[in-house]
């Protein structure tokens, strides 16, 4: 038999106003982000005639449509570096920050039926949905890796930043992905917002032309937008463009990190309502 | 080891429901409340009042004040009519939904099963499944694997394991579902309706699992509309209505209640406004009794005593020749046995308009001592139209004294069998050995 202090005591009564994270429970519960992170990435291309070609279709044709149009036609600059490879070792990033956002701001709506019937930290549901999407990554990071050896470009010791800037396009990624995931559940609007915000953000990301466009200040001020720093980063490290893009990814850094905390707090805040409403 | 598992005190919950339309008076207006609107209900999304997208005013108390308490070990029944709050109540307790007003403590490991199957993929094979399943369910992985072989052993499912689940049959999928449910082990389950699954011989084997879990030792709060699955597995039943706590009692007392609330006894059931009596066209059902051998209603009665079920029905157009027949369930959901009226009265005739009051007379010493669920039925025969089948319109208890002349003899332990006969017993002694072979032989010559 168990003594009192043994017994976990669960202290049920009304939530008012913002709540704490419970990030020690979301630890409790790691077993269960693995799962369903797992589940999402063996679901992701069942039934599907070409499979995890997926995960580089996209990137791929996408740069070659951007090699053609904007490389050749409008010749846009490229740092010195071959466009082809320019763009794509942005796309990577970028598919995988897109797919990250759409998936986590459908996936408490998507996951109704596990939300009204059981209990877990909501907070893993987007999670696993933008940590996913990193087996998609590797796979087109695979396909760059090729490219830089078609093209001779040998990286240099900056790789190591490499899971840094992952890491950074993951938290971006995340953050937007939790706001949008929570107002998702009250507002359906959402759903017709997203397509339209990753366009809209591709456009604003330096992934068809370089930020090297701009000169300072404004490249700095240019890392409010996150996926800036990501984009610029990969680029850094992995094509070694001499444009070092320090002072815009910390700008990038901080905005990332903002956007995940508050996030979080409101993604917590809605928590509550979510069973009732979704 | 505390004293209590479980402590709700004056819970309520309220939710929106509904739209109140406002009359727009002009296009001004409608315009101003287009450009206006969103903005208020984000605002009051954020200062936390969950509106939902349009505008919900009306509001509805699901629980209001609801105070009980569980002592660890008890399995304890939820009862009511739908809407009546328990899911509500069980999704507050699992911490599913936050409540609006009140608070609840909790002693212990918490396990909610609401639904069978919740966060199933139709992609996944079987054994990835149960660990996902597990996993939502709260869990380790270390637990699933130990558990893994009986999981599947209990869903008969072994063959398939390895098969996506989309390709099960329902009843698999099911059996699977509960058993991984069924090898949670929580100090205090939550339970909605989950018998409510599968084939016969499935539910049974479910609600033997769930006896298991009570005698265990474990918290259980069951919620079923099962009644008979409810007295057999909680000895404490609570009653809800309209969100209130209207009786918290033993099992049968509950659930005699709840099947006439506002009626008296469980013995009588009546349907006393036309528009609403069960039937069709030809018949409808007015009112089942039960009587005892003195003539009253009685809703518990003698083992060895007759007692007689009366179903009054009016026919609504002549010329049919009607078969009434009854359905008798006991607490373990068993059909103890049905019949048809042979009454030779009325036996292939047709009959007028009116209203009529067939009579089951069982004899005594029949019935096995429990609660005796009673289905109501009629049928017209050639052609054969139903008309209505009424489940659980009564319900009575069948007590054995222990006097010594039922079919229990002396003992007054446990007996098994869903009928209990006096049979006539006979012995023959023969001091010498041998006794059953040359007395059968001689028996015969």
């Amino acid at each position: 038999m168990k003594t009192l202090s043994e017994v976990p005591v669960i202290v049920i009564k009304p939530s008012r106003g913002w709540v704490s994270l419970k990030l020690l429970e979301m630890w409790e519960y790691r077993e269960l982000l693995y799962f369903l992170t797992l589940r999402d990435i063996k679901v992701r291309y069942k039934q599907t005639v070409l499979g995890v070609a997926w995960a580089i279709i996209q990137p791929f044709f996408t740069m070659v449509v951007f090699s053609l149009f904007f490389g050749r036609l409008a010749h846009v600059p490229s740092d010195g570096i071959p466009y082809p490879i320019f763009s794509y070792a942005a796309l990577v990033p970028w598919t995988f920050f897109a797919n990250g956002l759409i998936q986590s701001s459908n996936s408490i709506v998507g996951h109704a039926n596990l939300v009204r019937k059981v209990y877990f930290p909501r907070l893993t549901i987007p999670t696993a949905a933008v940590l996913s999407g990193v087996v998609d990554f590797i796979l087109a990071f695979i396909v760059l890796l090729g490219m830089m050896l078609f093209y001779g470009i040998v990286p240099t010791l900056n790789i190591l930043w490499l899971p840094f800037f992952l890491a950074l396009a993951l938290v971006t990624a995340l953050g937007v992905g939790l706001w949008l995931s929570a107002m998702n559940v009250q507002f359906r609007d959402v759903r017709h917002i997203v397509p339209f915000l990753t366009q809209f953000w591709l456009f604003v990301t330096p992934i068809a032309y370089p930020s090297s466009l701009l000169s300072e200040p404004w490249r700095t001020l240019y890392g409010i937008n996150p996926m800036a720093g990501v984009v610029e980063g990969f680029r850094w490290v992995l094509l070694g463009a001499d444009t070092t893009p320090g002072p815009m990814v910390i700008a990038s850094s901080f905005v990332a990190v903002g956007l995940l905390v508050s996030g979080a707090f409101c993604f917590r805040r809605l928590e509550k309502t979510f069973a009732d409403v979704v | 080891m505390s004293k209590t598992a479980i402590r709700v005190e004056d819970l309520s919950k309220e939710y929106c429901i509904g739209a109140r339309q406002e009359a727009y008076k002009t296009l001004r207006d409608t315009l101003i409340d287009a450009f206006v609107a969103p903005f208020r209900r984000t605002g009051k999304l954020l200062r936390g009042q969950a509106t939902g997208a349009a505008e919900l005013d009306e509001k509805i108390w699901a629980l209001k004040g609801v105070t009980f308490e569980v002592q660890p070990g008890e399995v304890v029944g939820l009862i009511g009519r739908n809407g009546a709050g328990k899911s509500t109540l069980l999704k507050i307790l699992a911490r599913i939904t936050d409540p609006t007003d009140g608070r609840a403590e909790i002693y212990g490991r918490v396990g909610s099963l609401l639904e069978v199957g919740t966060g199933f993929h139709g992609e996944l094979t079987g054994r990835e499944n149960i660990y996902l399943n597990g996993a939502i369910l709260g869990m380790k992985r270390g637990e699933i694997i130990r558990k893994f072989d009986e999981i599947v052993s209990f869903a008969e499912v072994e063959k398939f394991i390895d098969t996506p689940v989309k390709h099960y049959s329902s009843g698999m999928y099911l059996r699977l579902a509960f058993a991984v449910a069924a090898h949670l082990e929580p100090e205090i389950l939550l339970v909605d309706e989950v018998l409510a699954v599968g084939d016969a011989r499935f539910q049974r084997k479910c609600l033997n699992k769930m006896q298991d879990i009570g005698q265990q030792g474990r918290t259980v709060l069951f919620v079923s509309h099962n009644m008979p699955a409810l007295t057999r597995l909680c000895e404490r039943t609570i009653l809800l209505e309209e969100g209130q706590l209207i009786k918290d009692a033993p099992s049968h007392q509950v659930v005699s209640a709840y099947l006439n609330s506002g009626f008296g006894t469980t013995a009588v059931r009546e349907w006393s406004d036309p528009e609403r009596r069960p039937g069709r066209d030809i018949a409808r059902l007015c009112a089942v009794r039960v009587r005892g051998q003195d003539g009253k209603f009685s809703d518990a009665v003698d083992i060895r005593e007759p007692v007689g079920i009366e179903m009054e029905y009016e026919v609504l157009k002549p010329g049919y020749i009607l078969m009434p027949h009854w359905h008798f369930v006991n607490e373990e959901g068993i059909n103890i046995f049905s019949a048809n009226d042979t009454d030779v009265a009325w036996r292939r005739r047709p009959r007028p308009t009116g209203c009529y009051v067939s009579t089951i007379l069982i004899p005594g010493n029949l019935l096995a001592e429990g609660t005796v669920f009673v289905d109501a039925a009629l049928t017209t025969l050639n052609p054969d139209l139903h008309q209505f089948t009424e489940r659980q319109t009564v319900a009575f208890q069948v007590i054995d004294t222990l006097e010594g002349d039922s079919a229990r003899g002396d003992w007054a332990g446990r007996m098994k069998g869903v009928v209990r006969p006096l049979m006539q017993w006979r012995t023959q002694f023969s001091p010498n050995g041998y006794a059953s072979a040359t007395t059968m032989a001689e028996g015969e010559v």
